[in-house]
């Protein structure tokens, strides 16, 4: 990475009664689409609203291009923000709403209105240009929010769920196209969401945050095939926990003793691994192989089928494995066409060590 | 179903006598007040305006009139303001305390005007500022700031949270943000504040009676006028008041209650 855009240098947040970040250390290239995720609460839009300036950090440097932001009011910095809420000013119209910010730049109207009509040709609500904002659709309000906050060129786009309040249909094109316009205009957008796949779906680099803490930042093929650790490997995917104990590690094999059997994963030096050593073994759903002969062996498991779930052209089969846990398998939907209907049959599961990811349990 | 009918009538009717029970000494006055005859009487003595020109054509009560209007404006305009700076400060920030600032912001119009009016006279007077219009002026803004703030906290509570952030976030300072988009937003609250105090203003007696000393308010001019003699110019004096202050406070009400301009279907502002 050349020099970074951004740069949270250990930052804290913290308010009376609660921690909201804890010491977050991350930094944010130029023109790169980096996707903030976690559950709600775990400090995500505290983070982003400390990078606009709404908040100040408790501790830490926040540094725009090398430059201490921490006490830099947020009307001098230029981090425009869509909001989750929109925030679109409800008495002007759409072109006055997406000149605001050069406005409070003092340029003459003339111009503003020169700067502000390609924005909204861009993102196509030029016809609306006189209407209300209440005027319009949710994708349509939220084009103009997204005019407004690109108009005055900033280097760094924040964005805090702004599709959380679409329909399914239009979620999907406009991800399509807030990355499109990221790659063309070349600049950051920092996106704040607690959807797994509208942040795989953008973004370059994923950062997932629990409880005020960066899990893992990466991108995001990384992050789904190699969580790193057991809160990524939950939240992320539709991945399969097994807990165990490290038996025997041998030619860069590990094996690991579960309640379900022996299972074998490649080892990872990194870990250092003991025999002892409690540990979870994580396979994927879509690494599961699915069939109908008898398990036996090392990386299998059996169990009956007690749930299916279509999506297209995929089957997510719920296994319940007999001892109280279910284990989740993805497999294409003809793949399955062969066993026919397998709603209450006993199906065997079997996956590859390289396939298995080992986590170390603290 | 027949049962329904009746109650329903039942119903109509009470909420009709009940706003004849209101109305009716109003009405009376503003009847009488077009009669000819001297004494208020059935029959009705034939229309005539004499008592409205005879009423204003009394210079105490031309300048009575004068006082009143100077009183209202001025008034409403400080009320309005000073409200609006403390609902802001409401909206904007946490402080130790602000529970009973609230609490003591809302309490004038709870106290007995009498108490007030009693309490106002011996601060003015004590610190020289009895018995001349501005007295007046400042009773008036203290007895009705917290109908403005009222009327302006409850619209900003309205208002989107993230609408004044935005603003910064796009470059505006909090004075501009300020201008541009908190007053823009309360703008029907606030002249519905401000007809609304001139409301109260203008037809407020009591306070105005203890604090205005010779330079009487209309209200007060009617008080003196009632003592002397009963004379159809007080029903003339009596409905200009109602129907201004009527109008007024319709007023607060239609713009408090209006739609943005230009939209078809947005919501309530």
């Amino acid at each position: 990475m050349a020099e970074p855009l951004l740069v949270l240098d250990g930052v804290v947040k913290r308010y009376d009664d609660h921690t909201a970040v804890h010491k977050i250390d991350l930094e944010i290239a130029a023109g790169e689409f980096i996707a903030l995720m976690g559950p709600s609460g775990c400090g995500k839009t505290t983070t982003l609203r400390m990078i606009a300036g709404l908040e100040a950090p408790s501790e830490g440097e926040i540094r725009l291009r090398g430059r201490r932001m921490n006490d830099v009011a947020p009307w001098e910095r230029d981090t425009p923000l869509v909001w989750q809420s929109l925030a679109l000013f409800p008495f002007m119209s759409v072109l006055k709403n997406v000149e605001f910010g050069l406005k409070m730049r003092n340029i003459p109207a003339a111009e503003r209105t020169k700067k502000a009509m390609p924005w909204l040709e861009r993102v196509g609500i030029a016809k609306y240009r006189d209407r209300k904002v209440d005027q319009l659709s949710g994708g349509e309000r939220q084009r103009v929010a997204l005019a407004r906050a690109l108009v005055t060129e900033p280097e760094i786009l924040l964005l805090d769920e702004p599709l959380s309040a679409l329909d399914a249909h239009l979620v999907i094109r406009m991800q399509a196209e807030l990355k499109q316009l990221q790659q063309q205009l070349g600049i950051t957008f920092c996106y704040v969401t607690h959807s797994q796949s509208e942040a795989f779906a953008m973004a370059d680099r994923v950062a997932i945050m629990a409880e005020g803490r960066l899990q893992q930042v990466g991108p995001p093929r990384e992050v789904y095939r190699a969580p790193a650790n057991r809160f990524v490997a939950e939240f992320v995917g539709a991945n399969n926990l097994l807990s165990g104990k490290v038996k025997s590690i041998a030619q860069g094999i590990v094996m690991v003793e579960t309640a379900a059997g022996i299972m074998r994963a490649r080892e990872n030096p990194l870990l250092a691994l003991l025999p002892g050593d409690a540990v979870t073994v994580v396979v994927s759903a879509d690494r599961a192989v699915v069939s109908d002969s008898t398990a036996d062996g090392e990386n299998s498991l059996a169990g009956t089928v007690i749930g299916e779930q279509f999506v297209g052209a995929f089957v997510t089969l719920h296994l319940d494995l007999g001892d109280g846990s279910t284990f989740r398998a993805q497999l294409q939907q003809h793949a399955l066409e062969p066993l026919g209907q397998v709603r209450g049959k006993r199906l065997s599961l079997r996956w590859k060590p390289e396939h298995t990811v080992l986590l170390k349990d603290k | 179903m027949k049962a329904d009918r009746i109650i329903s009538l039942a119903f109509k009717a009470y909420i009709w006598l009940a706003l004849l029970f209101v109305f009716a000494p109003i009405l009376t006055s503003f009847v009488f007040s077009f009669d000819a005859n001297k004494f208020a009487a059935i029959p009705w003595g034939g229309f005539s305006t004499k008592w409205y020109a005879e009423a204003f054509g009394d210079p105490e009560v031309a300048k009575s009139l004068r006082n009143t209007v100077i009183v209202a404006l001025s008034s409403s305009i400080l009320a309005t303001l000073i409200g609006f700076t403390a609902a802001y400060t409401d909206y904007r920030y946490d402080f130790f305390g602000k529970k009973v600032y609230l609490a003591l912001a809302f309490i004038p119009p709870t106290i007995p005007v009498i108490i007030l009016g009693v309490a106002m006279l011996v601060l003015l007077g004590r610190i020289g500022l009895s018995g001349q219009l501005h007295s007046v002026i400042i009773a008036h803004v203290v007895y009705s700031l917290p109908f403005a703030m009222a009327l302006i906290r409850l619209r900003l509570s309205q208002m989107n949270k993230d609408l004044e952030a935005a603003a910064w976030n796009l470059g505006a300072s909090q004075w501009r943000a300020l201008k541009e988009i908190i007053i823009p937003f309360c703008l029907p609250a606030i002249f519905s504040a401000l007809f609304l105090t001139m409301a109260v203003s203008f037809d407020e007696y009591a306070i105005a009676w203890f604090v205005s000393g010779f330079n009487e308010t209309l209200p007060v001019r009617i008080l003196i006028l009632l003592q002397r003699e009963v004379s159809p110019k007080v029903n003339a004096i009596g409905s200009l008041v109602f129907i201004v202050s009527m109008t007024l406070v319709m007023l607060a009400q239609i713009v408090f209650l209006m739609r943005e301009p230009g939209s078809g279907k947005g919501k309530r502002i």
